[in-house]
């Protein structure tokens, strides 16, 4: 019982003037600090090992400043007249195609914007820090840049191909920062393995992109969402699966989901940034943004809905089984995800809810992550909980911070996760009772492996290795802890007053749940206590127990599956990558036994026919003669034949 | 007239089979002058039969040009015959696969 | 007719002779057989001045080449009955016999027209007629046989010239040879003697006689010994003379005997 909405929101921007028309330096600043950093790695490295960093960040920053700017402006203005659209140039215009570089920038994008600039800022500054020893910082910078840009071009593009620039940037930046550390062969196939895996999703996105065009003439949301109720309801099913694909590549959704949990072997500023707060959720912002086309179809949307579900529960169960703190929280993010898609399959009722959601894992998630990184950082970047251990009294910042996240995740009262995934729970049991009962169960599961975490990593006894001196990070890494920590508390002040409903209403419509079955604080209370199951469990199989330094072998089947990413890498090679193994190596066999074999075959047997024939020549005279002698034969017997017949 | 024609004929025929059987140079030169007079036999013949002389003159030009080549054929078998000592056909057969 | 029907089973046996003897130089008299046949036949065939140019130029120059060349090669050369290449006699025949069948059949179902005659053509004479048409159309090609003609014979010259490898010995260095080979193995330094010398009888069958009376076998061919047909010198030469002539008296005998002396002296 999907609703429906009566009405749904057309993009009808206006020209961008006054201080909109500074929005193409939102993406240039960062992109120019991109072709700084890069190029001049090659032309003036001296120079950049010494302020390439700062420039890095600095960049960002400015763009965090005029985001920050072009926001308060836009809640200045009538809520009728939120959206703005900067054409740059004629970007395409080959026969009937014509696509422009176009901006849009509404309150779906201002909100984006100000994650990505903000929180990007934040893992510059850290990042500083975190990457001091690494002699390639400022190419890291660049390539950190050149994702922030790449990111800032996916949520403003104002069509469907500038989105798509973005989105496969993205994807160039993350393969580039996953497989940083180029010498490790792990981090290596890990990048390639993500850019893969996304590869899939991506021709999704291509072929939705060619069925707009081929659909509406464009790929201007504009447009398409004008003319998207003339079109016919199989169409536009066939445009949300596709776009449904290429979300999953991005969002690490089922079933492109592999590559996430591998893309940790990344440094984690870029876990942080990349694969928590912002490029995976871009699935979301797809979705979101394309709600006009969703809207107008109930079988993609029960796809998304299906997806989600599957996925959330699938994240929290590897979330469990995680000795390694930097999947566990990867597997978190997949499943939080999850969460998030599940709200916008729920349609115009959830749509703001998924965004909310979004920003509060944001916080909550970059937070954790960087926690994570400081840990590391204190511990010989040694990533195995089970050589942790009361570590809150040797790094109390990050403690202290990491908990705050911990709590938002968890969705403990009062804190940012609690309002963001409540609401989504709430949506969710009132639209279908075993999609909201599954989305309780994640929420319990997150309690678990959450707590699991936390005291794995800060409580227990001291597990650590020989030679391991826990210490704090320096203040370039904590302060942008402490600024994330104090956003995991106060995010959920954007839904004080229905604030994000409204704010978002001009572009995803907001239905409100007419009279749901269970009223919200139920709901509430029962989620609270469904966390708070899930959170004793962890401490009475965790917290009580000793946690032995080897992870133990024999274990129930769930944990085992657990461990192996339930099988979705097994599945993976079973599906795809044995079968077209096989397939390579037929054609290979085919090619060089059957297609060579024609070729080579024919050299055989003109040489095996030289070899009965060579015998011919004897050497003897009179062997030649008699040979004449035949051919005198045939030439007589020709002239006769032809002169007597 | 016919008649002329098939003894050239069958003299040609046995000229050929004696380039092929036998084994002394000479004899096998022997067999190429018996297919050169088979041939002039039957220019004079046809010249016999067309009532001109062009059959008679190109037989007196087989026969200038067979004396000619005799006399350098002679002259190699001689050269081969001193480096080897032998005058058979069959020695000669290096050029072979 | 008559001559041709005597004459070509004659030339085919002849042919088929060439192939089967064993000696070359029966093969070489067979083509002669064929050749003058051939020349006969030509006269049959009013050509007259083929039938002469056939007899002096094949027969009379090139057969004798082939003869002289065979002597040099060796006469005694046989070729041996045993056929080395594989197949060869019977491809061989098969394919003479193919070759014949088809020349004669093709050339049976042929039908010539009616036979001129030379009468015509011959009418200013066989050889003015022939001369007339090779001085007139032929006449590139038989200046291009002259040049044929001498090419022929530069490289006669050539192929059975022998170049000289070692210097050739002067008078000098046979006769240091000759003493040398006495030296060495005490072969005779001088000259062979004559037949019949002091035999009173030069004929080539008659021995030399040494100065001790007794034949010299050096001075016959070894080859009328193998035979046995050599004389027995006269042993009593002043027996023979007296005996032969009476009339001659004691002061012939005395300046005989003086001459003897004197021949005994020297």
């Amino acid at each position: 019982m999907l609703a429906l909405h009566e009405e749904i929101p057309v993009v009808d921007p206006s020209t961008a003037d006054g201080a909109f028309s500074l929005l193409w330096l939102i993406i240039a600043l960062p992109l120019a600090g991109a072709a700084i950093l890069l190029i001049g790695g090659a032309l003036f490295p001296k120079a950049l090992k010494v302020w390439g960093h700062v420039l890095g960040t600095l960049l960002p920053i400015g763009s965090f400043v005029i985001s920050l700017v072009l926001f308060l402006q836009l809640m200045g203005r009538d809520e009728g007249d939120r959206q703005v659209v900067q054409h740059l140039y004629d970007w395409i215009q080959v026969g009937q195609l014509d696509v422009g570089m176009d901006l849009l920038y509404d309150p779906l994008t201002s909100l984006f914007l100000l994650l990505i600039t903000g929180v990007g800022s934040l893992i510059h500054v850290y990042s500083i820090g975190y990457m001091e020893h690494d002699e390639r910082r400022p190419r890291f910078f660049g390539y950190l840049n050149l994702f922030v840009a790449a990111m800032l071009m996916l949520v403003m593009s104002e069509n469907y191909l500038g989105l798509f620039l973005g989105w496969e940037g993205v994807g160039l930046a993350s393969y580039l920062l996953i497989g940083f550390w180029q010498h490790k062969h792990s981090a290596a196939a890990a990048a390639k393995k993500a850019f893969v895996i996304n590869r899939v999703g991506d021709m999704g996105l291509s072929t939705a992109v060619m069925l707009a065009f081929v659909t509406f003439g464009s790929t201007s949301f504009t447009v398409i969402s004008h003319s998207a109720g003339d079109a016919d309801s199989d169409v536009m099913t066939a445009f949300g699966l596709l776009l449904l694909l290429g979300a999953c590549g991005k969002s690490a959704q089922v079933p492109l989901q592999a590559w996430l949990l591998d893309a940790m072997e990344g440094p984690t500023p870029v876990s942080a940034l990349i694969h928590a707060a912002t490029m995976v959720t871009a699935g979301v912002y797809l979705v979101v943004r394309s709600n006009f086309i969703f809207e107008l179809t109930d079988a993609a949307r029960t796809a998304v809905v299906i997806v989600a579900t599957v996925t959330l529960l699938w994240g929290a169960v590897i979330g469990c089984a995680k000795d390694d703190i930097k999947k566990a929280l990867a597997g978190s993010t997949m499943s939080q995800i999850g969460y998030m898609m599940l709200g916008a399959g729920l349609g115009s009722a959830g749509y703001a809810f998924a965004i909310f959601h979004l920003l509060t894992h944001g916080f909550f998630k970059a937070n954790m992550f960087l926690g994570a990184g400081s840990v590391m950082h204190g511990m010989n970047d040694d990533v195995d909980m089970r050589h942790y251990g009361a570590l809150r009294k040797m790094l109390p910042v990050t403690f202290l911070t990491f908990a705050m996240g911990y709590l938002a995740i968890i969705g403990f009262p009062g804190f940012s996760g609690f309002w963001s995934k409540d609401k989504i729970i709430e949506v969710a049991l009132a639209e279908n009772p075993v999609v909201g009962v599954c989305a309780l169960l994640g929420a319990g599961i997150t309690g678990f492996y959450m707590t699991r975490l936390m005291l794995m990593t800060f409580f227990t006894e001291e597990r650590w290795e020989k030679d391991v001196h826990p210490h704090e990070s320096p203040k370039v890494m904590t302060i942008p802890l402490i600024v994330l920590a104090a956003l995991s508390v106060l995010g959920g002040l954007m839904l004080a007053g229905g604030w994000i409903e409204e704010w978002l209403e001009p572009v995803t419509g907001f239905t409100e749940e007419a009279d749901p079955a269970i009223p919200a604080l139920a709901v509430t209370g029962i989620a609270i206590l469904v966390v708070a199951a899930g959170v004793a469990t962890a401490i009475a199989l965790v917290g009580r127990r000793e946690v032995p330094r080897e992870a133990p072998q024999d274990v129930s089947l769930v944990t085992r599956a657990a461990r192996a990413d339930i099988y979705g890498d097994a599945i993976n090679d079973g599906l795809v990558v044995e079968p077209s193994r096989q397939l390579t190596t037929g054609l290979v066999t085919l090619d060089t036994s059957v297609i060579d074999k024609v070729f080579t075959g024919g050299a055989t047997t003109v040489s095996a026919i030289g070899v009965v024939l060579r015998r011919l020549q004897n050497g003897f005279v009179r062997s030649y003669a008699a040979s004449i002698l035949g051919g005198v034969l045939l030439v007589v017997l020709a002239l006769l034949a032809v002169n007597l017949a | 007239m016919t008649e002329y024609v098939v003894l050239s004929a069958i003299l040609f025929t046995i000229g050929a089979t004696g380039v092929l059987v036998r084994r002394n140079a000479i004899v096998v030169f022997m067999c190429v002058e018996l297919m050169l007079n088979a041939c002039n036999l039957a220019f004079v013949a046809f010249a016999r039969q067309h009532g001109n002389l062009d059959g008679q003159i190109a037989a007196f030009f087989v026969m200038v040009v067979a004396a000619a080549e005799v006399v350098v054929g002679l002259a190699i078998i001689m050269t081969i015959f001193r480096t080897r000592r032998s005058a058979s056909v069959d020695d000669a057969s290096l050029l072979k696969y | 007719m008559i001559a041709f029907w005597v004459l070509a089973p004659v030339m085919v046996l002849a042919a088929l002779g060439i192939l089967f003897v064993r000696k070359a130089v029966h093969a070489a008299l067979l083509l002669a057989v064929v050749m003058i046949s051939l020349a006969v036949l030509y006269a049959v065939l009013e050509a007259p001045f083929l039938f002469a140019v056939q007899i002096i130029v094949y027969t009379g120059a090139i057969l004798m080449l082939f003869l002289f060349v065979l002597m040099l090669v060796g006469v005694d050369a046989s070729d041996s009955v045993v056929e080395t290449i594989r197949g060869q006699r019977a491809l061989a025949a098969l394919g003479g016999l193919a070759l014949g069948l088809i020349l004669v059949i093709g050339v049976g179902q042929m039908s010539l027209g009616p036979v001129f005659g030379l009468d015509v053509a011959n009418r200013g004479g066989n050889i003015e007629g022939l001369a007339n048409i090779l001085f007139s159309r032929y006449v590139v090609a038989f200046e291009v046989t002259s040049a044929l003609l001498i090419t022929a014979a530069l490289g006669a010259m050539v192929l059975a010239h022998r170049e000289r490898l070692t210097p050739k010995p002067t008078q000098a260095d046979l006769a240091a040879a000759t003493v040398k080979a006495y030296a060495e193995s005490g072969a005779h330094p001088g000259a062979l003697p004559a037949p019949g010398v002091f035999a009173r009888h030069n004929a080539v069958d008659t021995p030399a006689l040494l100065p001790d009376g007794t034949p010299s076998e050096l001075s016959v061919s070894r080859t009328l010994m193998a035979r046995g047909v050599v004389r027995t010198p006269p042993r009593d030469v002043e027996r023979h003379l007296e005996q032969n002539d009476p009339a001659n008296d004691r002061a012939d005998s005395r300046a005989d005997s003086r001459a003897d002396d004197r021949g005994g002296d020297q």
